[in-house]
């Protein structure tokens, strides 16, 4: 049984037509799995049903073995599930201190060796933590979401197209950071528009096609099969 | 359903103010019905701009304010020595004001970039307000040193009184058009503030212009549309009529007067609705509401949305200040300090939500029935404070706080209703079809 | 010489001084206006009617302390009383949100339909005060009327220029530097204050942080009713306490908070002085200060006045206009949703 395991899931939004249909998840610790496929394929609809965001019809949601397809998403966060939303992911007039310390809202303990570690682990982020998170470059801002999100000290991170709308240079760091913190034993969660440089650094990849599993392999894998590389990735 | 419901409610309104007339008096009765005519009025206006646009006009009060000033302007006979004392030299300066402030506008958009060009607009406005400042202030001496007890004003222009009922809504819609240029397309509770503001500053130029309304030495004596009660009590087909009805002719005559005006009111509440029921089921009135309930789609199909909300806003303005001019002419009298925005404007609103906001009907009937509880909240309420304390003395505290008190309920039931209403009948009596 | 001494005497008496303590009080008041439109994202009509109420327990208690002999000394016994009001305030606004504005949040109801809720309530809390108290003016400040009386000022100086400095607009200015002094301390340092920044920046976000909304809301209330009661008690002190002037006074408010920046509490203040400064200024008679200045035997026919102060509004509204046509959001960007 893998750390995360989604299976089964069908549903769609309120009351609305399904959009996700019998599709399944999983992630195992310290594992990276991208989500790629076209666009509207259900791709961020897959990751907020693991949230807790959408009304499954059936299906279940497991975290460490534990069922939690019932809970809401604040109480996913307890459960350990850290998200970061695509947009508006930040607090823009409060600094960028302010906005880890509001990450760890929900903490009672101290949370000072977390913010070590998120400005440990992401430099700009401590070089910039006294100014407000809205006066920042696109890059940085994503950096400060992750480290909000990174606050509660989850053991699933989901991030919902982290590199959108910035440069090649700034994604691949932001990729790199990613590994970085694969690497302290998070599982990673991820859907991504940029495929390919996605799944170079998968363990696992999911391609979805109008939400089902069309492909499930190794991010390696995925890259290789021709079939993949054709119709997803542009030869 | 709904088509079942108005008439049914008309005819329940109709109930409500004949039984004024049996159980207090047929004077009160028209009285409530008149005034309840000119509110349906203010409402229709109000209704127009929230419920076909969205639009939140909070200066109700100033559009219904102009109107009364209208009333004077247009039918008071002139001032012949107020005229040769400051007349032209007012109308100069007004003109010299308009003049710089266009200047200014134009100005600002053809002064080269590379000048400090909000320096010179700036620079040109001040000398603009002091060479302003230098005409009006003597000739606004002049005009109210003339005869102060009595006139102390320019007057009107002596024209038959209905005219201004037109003008009110010209002027009005002037207003609404320079407001509406500013605060429309910006957030909509700017454009409330905005009105907010423009409501106050119209209310305290009819307070402290007295050349132009005499201030709050009030007008009176205002020309009337229908015949004095007086003449109709010396004139012998009159006295014939009653006779035959068996009536007192001095009682007679105040309730032929008010039938008569509201005959007035009718028709023109007829005149109202019918043109904004064939303009809203009209191809403009239909995009009207489009625009309303989807204004981002609407502007992406190539709809102005700003120029659409613009005209409907001084169209419901200029219906306000029809209603404004109709009460005053309806009053008699022009007096400032009795435009009150908790009356004028808060009221109204309370009108068109319990009415039915996006109903025309359902305006009218707000307007009348808010209009006739506005009324007879005092009145039943002593009454049943009397009632409730009927075993204690006339002296008794208690009964003496309670009805001192009465007076400020209405405030607070109009609030009350406007609550209960959004909270559990937000579509009002009558809901939008 | 001593004529610019006295001409900058008679604009500090009749100037600065009323038009700071006039600014310190629409800067709480705007603070108000702004933290319900950051938290709650409407535009409150009934704030005046909020201030009032806390004003008008104020006054109450006060009148309840005055007779029992309680009293601060020099300082007016309002001060005491204080507390009371804010804790009355507090209670009908908790109670305004529970049984009204409770319901349009769950429905998430569009902005404007609150704003139109509130003119609602406006008209329930102003039928309330009056029937609590009437329509009566009344002066509650006691105590020492003055710092420095006119006459004295003029034998201490020399000049014959008065300069008189009033407990109440001392008051007003030490209360209010406290008041935001607290406000911004709570809301840059602790962990309350901060979370309601938060939401105010990004409901959803919040959200998932799991900041609990109706405790935002909550606090959000509380602290308005303290600053209402706080802004609308100094004004009361300043002036006097008559229900009315209270709702006239929300024209101003707005828009200082406009002017500032709807949703940022330093353009609040910033709003507020700017507003008051405008508005004294441009309706004072300058015909003193010209006289001193102008030459020796020579003085103005007129009052020197820009505008009337019965044109006061106008003032506030003209600057509302100038930036709303040149920068909708404010002189510190405020919200521009």
């Amino acid at each position: 049984m893998s750390f995360l395991s989604a299976t089964n899931m069908t549903g769609g939004y309120g009351a609305g037509p399904d959009i996700l249909h019998d599709l399944e998840l999983s992630v195992d610790k310290g594992e990276i799995a991208v989500i790629v496929g076209p666009n509207g394929a259900g791709k961020s609809t897959g990751m907020k049903a693991v949230f807790g965001m959408l009304n499954l019809r059936e299906g279940a949601v497991k975290l460490d073995g534990t069922d939690i397809t019932g809970l809401s998403p604040q109480e996913r966060v307890h459960k350990g599930m850290g998200f970061v939303p695509q947009v508006r992911n930040i607090f823009p007039t409060m600094s960028v201190r302010e906005n880890l310390e509001m990450g760890a809202f929900i903490r009672d303990d101290d949370f000072e060796p977390t913010i070590e570690q998120v400005y440990e682990l992401f430099p700009a982020v401590y070089e910039k933590r006294n100014q407000n998170a809205g006066e920042l470059s696109g890059g940085q801002r994503q950096q400060v979401a992750v480290g909000r999100a990174l606050m509660t000290q989850p053991k699933l991170l989901m991030l919902d197209e982290p590199t959108a709308g910035v440069s090649p240079i700034v994604m691949d760091e932001l990729f790199d950071r990613i590994i970085e913190v694969a690497k302290t034993g998070i599982s990673i969660l991820m859907v991504e528009q940029n495929a390919r440089q996605a799944l170079e650094i998968a363990d696992k990849g999911y391609v979805l096609v109008q939400g089902r599993n069309a492909y499930t392999d190794t991010g390696e894998a995925l890259l290789a099969d021709p079939e993949v590389r054709r119709t997803f990735l542009g030869g | 359903m709904t088509m079942s419901r108005t008439p049914i409610y008309f005819a329940i309104m109709a109930c409500l103010i004949i039984g004024v007339g049996i159980f207090e008096s047929w004077n009160n009765a028209l009285f409530i019905l008149n005034f309840g005519l000119i509110s349906a009025i203010m409402a229709l206006g109000v209704n127009l701009q929230w419920g076909y646009a969205g639009l939140f006009n909070v200066g109700v009060v100033g559009f219904v304010a102009l109107g009364g000033l209208s009333v004077v302007l247009t039918s008071v006979s002139p001032v012949g020595e107020a005229w040769a004392a400051g007349g032209m030299r007012i109308l100069i300066s007004l003109l010299l004001a308009v003049g710089f402030i266009a200047g200014a506008i134009i100005g600002w958009s053809r002064i080269p970039k590379n000048l400090p060009r909000g320096l010179i607009t700036a620079v040109w406005l001040i000398i603009g307000f002091f060479s302003f400042r230098a005409l009006f202030d003597p000739a606004v001496a002049a005009i109210e040193a003339v005869n102060p007890a009595q006139t102390g004003f320019l007057g009107g222009l002596g024209l038959p009184v209905l005219l201004a009922w037109a003008v009110g809504g010209l002027m009005a819609a002037g207003v609404g058009w320079l407001i509406g240029k500013t605060a429309l397309g910006l957030r909509s509770d700017y454009l409330a503030i905005a009105t907010l503001g423009i409501g106050e500053i119209i209310i305290a130029v009819l307070k402290n212009e007295d050349w132009l309304s005499r201030g709050v030495k009030n007008v009176n004596g205002l020309p009337r549309p229908v015949p004095y009660e007086i003449d109709l009590q010396q004139s012998e087909t009159f006295v014939g009529w009653m006779e035959r009805l068996g009536a007192d002719p001095v009682t007679g005559s105040t309730i032929f007067v008010k039938l008569l005006y509201a005959v007035l009111f009718l028709s023109v509440i007829i005149l109202i609705v019918t043109l904004m029921q064939l303009a809203l089921n009209s191809p403009w009135g239909r995009m009207m509401r489009a625009i309303r309930d989807n204004e981002t789609a609407a502007e992406a199909m190539g709809k102005d949305v700003t120029a659409r909300h613009l005209q409907i806003f001084v169209l419901g303005a200029a219906i306000c200040g029809i209603a404004g001019a109709m009460m005053t002419t309806l009053d008699g009298q022009l007096t400032p300090a009795s435009y009150q925005p908790l009356r004028f404007t808060f009221l109204v609103w309370v009108m068109v939500i319990v009415g039915g906001s996006g109903n025309n009907w359902g305006a009218v009937l707000g307007g009348m029935f808010i209009w006739f509880l506005w009324v007879e909240v005092e009145p039943i309420s002593i009454f049943l404070v009397n009632t409730l304390t009927a075993g204690m003395d006339a002296t008794h505290p208690i009964r003496e706080g309670l009805l001192d008190r009465v007076a400020y309920l209405r405030p607070l039931t109009m609030g009350l209703i406007l609550l209960l209403v959004l909270r559990f009948s937000p579509h009002g009596l009558l809901p939008e079809k | 010489m001593v004529d610019i001494l006295n001409a900058l005497v008679a604009f500090t008496n009749f100037v600065i001084i009323p038009a700071s303590a006039y600014g310190a009080q629409l800067a709480i008041g705007a603070l108000g206006v702004t933290l319900i439109y950051g938290i709650l994202r409407f535009s409150n009509f009934a704030h005046g009617e909020t201030m009032a109420f806390g004003t008008m327990v104020v006054l109450l208690v006060t009148g309840l302390f005055q007779s029992w002999g309680i009293s601060l000394g020099p300082l007016p016994t309002a001060l005491l009383a204080l507390p009371f009001g804010i804790l009355g305030a507090s209670a009908l606004v908790l109670f305004t949100d529970r049984t009204v504005y409770k319901f349009y949040r769950r429905v998430k109801a569009a902005p404007v339909m609150l704003v139109i809720v509130s003119m609602g309530v406006m008209f329930m809390m102003n039928g309330i005060i009056r029937m609590i108290v009437g329509t009566d003016d009344r002066r509650f400040a006691d105590g020492e009327r003055f710092i420095i009386r006119a006459r004295d000022f003029k034998e201490m100086t020399g000049l014959s220029e008065g300069l008189a400095l009033r407990t109440t607009q001392v008051l007003t200015i030490v209360v209010a530097i406290a008041t935001v002094a607290l406000l911004f301390w709570f809301l840059n340092k602790t962990r309350t204050g901060k979370s309601m920044r938060a939401y105010s920046d990004n409901e959803d976000l919040a959200l998932l942080s799991g900041i609990n909304p109706e405790r935002v809301v909550m606090i959000t209330w509380l602290v308005v009713a303290a600053l209402a009661t706080v802004a609308g008690t100094l004004y009361g002190l300043d002036k006097s306490f008559k229900p009315f002037v209270y709702m006239q006074l929300l024209l101003p408010i707005f828009a200082s908070a406009i002017v500032g920046g709807l949703g940022s509490p330093i353009g609040a203040i910033a709003g507020g002085f700017v507003i008051a400064f405008s508005e004294v200024t441009i309706t004072y008679a300058f015909k003193k200060v010209v006289t001193y200045l102008g030459p020796e035997g020579w003085r103005p026919d007129g009052l020197v006045q820009l505008l009337s102060t019965d044109y006061k509004f106008a003032v506030s509204f003209a600057i509302l206009i100038i930036v709303l046509l040149f920068k909708p959001t404010g002189l510190f960007k405020g919200k521009s949703v």
